[in-house]
């Protein structure tokens, strides 16, 4: 299940090259992703919801969140689009997606720091 | 991952915080000093305090976007390559494409890979401090090429002061030479022997720039000193040889042509070691007689077996020398094809106006094709009447208080030491200690002069002044002399000098003798003075500017007197 959402290797590796600021690293992912969220969910227009979207993307698919990339990927398309649709179903999906990898991150800092 | 031998200051501008510090990290752990940016305008600013040495840039920032920020970064480095390494997720080419155009060097695609990133950091440290060692290599060409260009132009500026106490500006020379000629190693000389005659030389060094400049100097002072103090050809020549092959290597020489033009005489005496040939123009029958090396250039053969020998031709009233080093004929067309003498003769051919000959030579060599070369160098000289030249006024620098005004002297100069000595310029020298003498000093030493070549050519050599008649015989006459000189065992000629005070002025005596056969006073006195016949010109020469001029013992004693009257 994990899998689908988390890439281990990924995490591995940030946890290789960030050594004792890797919980840090996590917390901070959390909060710019929480306030992401907040900008994709009150974009004013679709140039702003586009660039948005183009970030989290960047940051999620940094941390391993494989899906949660994927959906922002897709969003940024969409958003490219003349008339795009289906934009605030996009927007709940990575709401949903970010609601299941949160406790995933909040878990992998824990055991972080019980190491 | 090995760190880089030389930490890098890297400038991070990234808006999302978790990339930042992420990144940071990894350049972190690869040994680097990291600087941080959350937006564009941070990033400009801190690139303006801090100077880093390359910038990671997040292509789609808040408040200023990564290519704007790349822009400006670009603008304030200037010269300095400061690589800018796009962090992006962009995948669309035309969004790749701007990275570039804004000065991007390079991509990062997310998620990040420690491993490319490093390869990617070192590859444009690499590039940067190459573009450095460029800069600096620049700069230092730059630095050398002032250098030397101010070198040149001291070195011109010496050198100018010798080349231009000569005479190069006298009425009869005309000459063509690029300003810096002398870094081809072309030189061109000219001076006023005191009898008035005129030496000219033309020389060409081998190499270029200062090598090729720096023999021209010690040449021009042995020409300058020699021809001041009245040395032949001959002299002047075995001495500039015999200095040039002491202090320069052995693969660095001077072709040179010398001339000594003698306006009294109506000849000129050439020496052509190694140059191309020059011309004696004839006016008369149009002829153009080509002056052509017989000899090795100076500074190639040893003191021992250096040859002095010059050839003599007459020349009339404006009648021309024309010199030209090898930059003429050896100008090349596109084709590698080379001017050349005959397209020089064909000029020649063409030629109606002498004056216009310089320009025509200018224009077929540019019609040639050949770009102007600044070895170019030509001299024309042509021979005037003798007043119409002013040979400078000689310089003393001594105070006159010691002026020795009652004396005489008497030389015996016998066939070894005639063979191979010059006596007049110690006798002028001597002479011009007296004051009341230096005012008529070109005279004198024509006197001197003639008086001393007719006892050794006439009296000593036997040789017969008609054969100077017609311009064969007389280079058939100079070709005699040469060989009778050097196959003579014995003769003499005497010189004695008397210097006695008279009233507030004084008098010079002067009597030449020598143990040749003598000649017929009587009939020798009976032509006019003013024949303009190229023998015989000797003795009216001596009867026109020394006084009582008297030949005994049947011609084998002249005898001759200066007068000076008190000096202001």
């Amino acid at each position: 299940m994990a899998d689908t959402h988390l890439d281990q290797n990924v995490l591995s590796a940030l946890q290789e090259v960030m050594e004792d600021e890797y919980p840090e690293l996590l917390d901070t992912f959390i909060r710019d992703s929480e306030e992401r969220l907040h900008l994709l969910q009150n974009s004013a227009d679709a140039m702003q919801l586009m660039e948005a979207a183009h970030s989290f993307k960047g940051s999620s698919s940094n941390m391993g969140a494989v899906r949660l990339a994927e959906l922002c990927h897709e969003l940024e398309q969409r958003a490219k689009q003349k008339s795009p649709t289906g934009i605030e179903k996009l927007v709940g999906e990575i709401d949903g997606e970010f609601a299941i990898v949160r406790p995933l991150y909040e878990a992998e800092k824990q055991r972080s720091l019980s190491e | 991952m090995s760190p880089s031998l030389e930490p890098l200051t890297i400038l991070i501008a990234e808006d999302s915080a978790a990339d930042r510090m992420l990144l940071s990290s990894i350049v972190r752990r690869q040994g680097h000093n990291v600087l941080t940016a959350a937006n564009g305008a941070e990033a400009v600013e801190t690139f303006r305090q801090q100077r880093p040495h390359l910038v990671l840039m997040d292509a789609m920032m808040p408040v200023m976007d990564g290519f704007e920020a790349a822009r400006q970064i670009k603008l304030l480095a200037g010269e300095t390559l400061v690589p800018i390494i796009f962090l992006t997720s962009l995948t669309e080419s035309e969004a790749l494409a701007r990275c570039l155009e804004a000065g991007g060097d390079d991509f990062l695609a997310k998620p990040y890979n420690p491993v490319i990133l490093a390869a990617k950091i070192k590859a444009m440290d690499r590039l940067r401090r190459l573009q450095a060692t460029v800069l600096q290599q620049r700069d230092l060409i730059a630095r050398h090429h002032d250098y030397l260009l101010n070198e040149q132009r001291v070195a011109k500026a010496v050198f100018d002061k010798v080349a231009h106490s000569g005479c190069l500006n006298a009425p009869n020379i005309r000459y063509l030479q690029s300003p810096y000629a002398l870094f081809n190693g072309d030189l061109l000389l000219a001076a006023f022997t005191p009898a008035g005659d005129m030496h000219v030389l033309l020389g060409d060094f081998t190499g270029h720039g200062l090598p090729a400049a720096v023999g021209a100097m010690p040449l021009a002072e042995v020409f300058y000193g020699m021809t001041a103090k009245g040395y032949g050809l001959s002299e002047t020549l075995r001495e500039m040889n015999a200095k040039l092959k002491r202090i320069l290597p052995v693969d660095m020489f001077c072709c040179a042509t010398l001339l000594c033009l003698s306006f009294q005489r109506r000849s000129v005496e050439v020496w052509n070691g190694g140059m191309p040939d020059g011309y004696l123009h004839t006016i008369a029958t149009g002829e153009r007689k080509p002056l052509t090396a017989r000899h090795l250039p100076l500074g190639v053969l040893s003191p021992q077996t250096f040859n002095d020998r010059t050839e003599v031709f007459p020349m009339a009233l404006g009648d021309r020398v024309f010199l030209l080093s090898d930059g003429v004929i050896d100008t090349c067309d596109g084709n590698e094809q080379l001017f050349g003498v005959d397209r020089l003769q064909r000029v020649f051919a063409a030629n109606r106006q002498p004056d216009a000959l310089f320009g025509e030579i200018g224009q077929a060599l540019r019609d040639f094709g050949g770009e102007a070369r600044d070895d170019v160098s030509m001299v024309e000289v042509s021979l005037l009447e003798a007043t119409q030249l002013t040979p400078p006024a000689l310089v003393y620098s001594d105070s006159g208080q010691s002026c020795p005004l009652d004396w005489s002297v008497n030389f015996e100069f016998r066939a070894e030491t005639l063979k191979r000595f010059n006596p007049l310029p110690y006798l002028l020298q001597l002479l011009l200690e007296v004051h009341g003498l230096r005012a008529q000093s070109g005279a004198l030493y024509s006197v001197l002069a003639e008086l001393y070549s007719n006892a050794l050519e006439h009296g000593v050599l036997g040789l017969d002044s008609s054969l100077k008649r017609d311009a064969l015989g007389f280079a058939r006459y100079y070709q005699q002399r040469n060989d009778r000189l050097e196959a003579l065992q014995d003769g003499y000629v005497r010189v004695h000098l008397q210097v006695a005070p008279q009233g507030k002025g004084g008098c010079l005596v002067v009597r030449v003798e020598d143990s040749g056969k003598g000649f017929d006073v009587a009939r020798v006195l009976e032509r006019p003075l003013d024949g303009v016949r190229l023998s015989g010109r000797g003795v009216s020469l001596v009867r026109q500017l020394g006084r009582n001029a008297s030949w005994s013992d049947e011609g084998r004693s002249a005898r001759v007197e200066f007068f000076w009257e008190a000096l202001a």
